[in-house]
């Protein structure tokens, strides 16, 4: 049978210049009205009721789709379906992964456990780079933690601070799924940032207003099926400043609730 | 017949994925049959029912599970021949972690799953270690950091095998698994076949059902650790 070429240490990121899902078709076989394409640095919201397909597109990205899924969708990697061996290859290895269930299950020190990842991913001087993510992790989390902390002890905002922080900064694989990081404790629009600026390939599923205005496109799906594609507006944008004060106050708010101060009365 | 041997600890995820990953392998025209051999009980051949999968199950009782899956090998196939699968999948419980199944000449799949522990793939020894495949089980519970992590420790452990990453409840990578088990070597019988890693040397009177404590007890093939330093009790 055919062996992996793969060892450790040539588990190392992979450049990926596009990515393209192939138009397939919805639940009643319909087909889809386009290709759709992604591109490093950019991050796509996709956006529909439970049900209506996010899931299965985040699926056939995640198992490189070759006209074998529900959907009908091919996986174009650089604009070439990539074939068998390169198939084999990238599974497990082309997309990280981020959702609500995932939890830090291992007894160790935050930054121990950031060491070790980095040690893993054969890096110059893990411990330099130990501590940029740990110190990008603490700039998204609400309530900062210490570098000594156990990763079990992790409340749930730190947690999925600590997880963006390394997936951007550390993980190995150029595309990144989002199942829903809308959580509190975390400011969505620096990770979204620190996201960005990793050139990598983002697709989040959300249901969060400014999460998915924070997205340039959007996606909304029906019946397993995208149907429309959508940029940013102008006015979406300022619509996006709105939100993200209301969202400062809201928790300017609960801060001063959980100090036992007294609220100032409304503006 | 086709022969795949599989491997892991205890609740797994072993049989959740060889279900889906026969129920995959059927839809591509491949018929396979399981056993499972276990100690004392199990309810697994349920599952493999309800995925419409010939399952049989063997119980070693008193005797250690390792050896009783050796002993009973060529019977197992024959069985799994009479059911006219092409492919017989051998499901064994795992266990104490010393023992492996795998035979040289068939494919052997290793189960782990991500809960269990950053330093597990050390200890799960040859099953591992010795394994074509490797199957990582509930990765979706824990953040991606620590399955690259658990990922590279078990290249760490087998440099060689294809290491996947399956899920038992959604099914997803069972069919890469399934066409990764398709291309496992097609034997006419398991006679004269040699297992990979020896079974551990046990013939002791524990073996032989001696249940009192004490060193006057104990017969045959006796080995006693060292326990640390000596003590100095202050003379």
């Amino acid at each position: 049978m055919t062996t992996e070429t793969e060892t450790a240490n040539t588990e190392t990121a992979l450049r990926l210049s596009s990515l393209t899902l192939t138009a397939g078709r919805d639940k009643c076989g319909r087909p889809e009205t386009g290709d759709i394409h992604f591109r490093p640095g950019e991050i796509t919201a996709l956006l529909g009721p439970t049900g209506s397909g996010k899931s299965r597109l985040l699926g056939d990205i995640e198992s490189l789709a070759a006209g074998d899924t529900p959907t009908g969708r091919r996986m174009l990697l650089n604009g070439q379906s990539p074939d068998d061996d390169t198939r084999f290859e990238l599974q497990g290895r082309l997309v990280a992964q981020l959702t609500q269930n995932m939890n830090f299950v291992l007894d160790m020190g935050v930054m121990d456990f950031l060491r070790t990842h980095a040690l893993s991913r054969e890096v110059a001087s893990p411990d330099e780079t130990a501590g940029r993510v740990f110190a990008a992790a603490n700039s998204l989390a609400g309530e900062p933690f210490r570098p000594e902390t156990q990763l079990t002890q992790l409340s749930g905002g730190q947690s999925r601070a600590l997880m963006i922080a390394d997936t951007a900064l550390l993980s190995w694989s150029p595309v990144l799924l989002i199942d829903e990081i809308e959580n509190a404790g975390v400011d969505k629009r620096r990770a979204l940032d620190l996201l960005l600026s990793t050139d990598k390939i983002i697709v989040m599923a959300t249901h969060d207003p400014i999460l998915a205005l924070a997205a340039g496109r959007r996606l909304i799906f029906e019946n397993g099926a995208v149907t429309k594609t959508l940029r940013r507006s102008p006015a979406e944008t300022a619509c996006l400043a709105r939100l993200e004060e209301m969202e400062r106050r809201w928790s300017e708010i609960r801060t001063a609730l959980r100090r036992g101060e007294p609220l100032p009365s409304p503006a | 017949m086709r022969l795949v041997t599989v491997a892991g600890p205890p609740s797994c995820g072993k049989t959740s994925i060889v279900a889906r990953a026969c129920a995959a392998l059927r839809e591509n025209g491949v018929t396979s049959a399981v056993v499972k051999f276990d100690c004392l009980q199990s309810r697994d051949d349920e599952l493999y029912a309800a995925a419409g999968i010939p399952v049989t199950v063997a119980l070693s009782g008193g005797l250690c599970p390792d050896h009783f899956f050796a002993t009973n090998l060529e019977e197992a196939f024959a069985w799994a021949g009479g059911t006219g699968a092409e492919a017989c999948v051998i499901e064994t419980a795992g266990l104490c972690n010393r023992c492996a199944p795998h035979l040289r000449g068939a494919l052997a799949l290793c189960v782990i799953d991500n809960l269990m522990g950053i330093d597990a793939p050390e200890k799960i020894g040859p099953m591992l270690r010795l394994a074509d495949v490797v199957a990582v089980t509930k990765g979706d519970l824990v953040s991606q950091a620590e399955r690259e992590v658990y990922r590279y420790r078990i290249r760490q452990m087998n440099r060689r095998a294809v290491i996947r990453h399956v899920n038992g409840l959604t099914g997803q990578g069972c069919r890469d698994l399934a066409a990764i088990m398709a291309l496992a070597p097609d034997i006419g019988g398991v006679t004269e076949m040699k297992l990979r890693f020896a079974m551990p040397a046990a013939v002791c009177s524990y073996c032989l059902s001696e249940m009192r404590i004490g060193a006057r007890y104990q017969k045959g093939n006796v080995k006693k650790a060292e326990f640390g330093d000596r003590h100095d009790n202050g003379n």
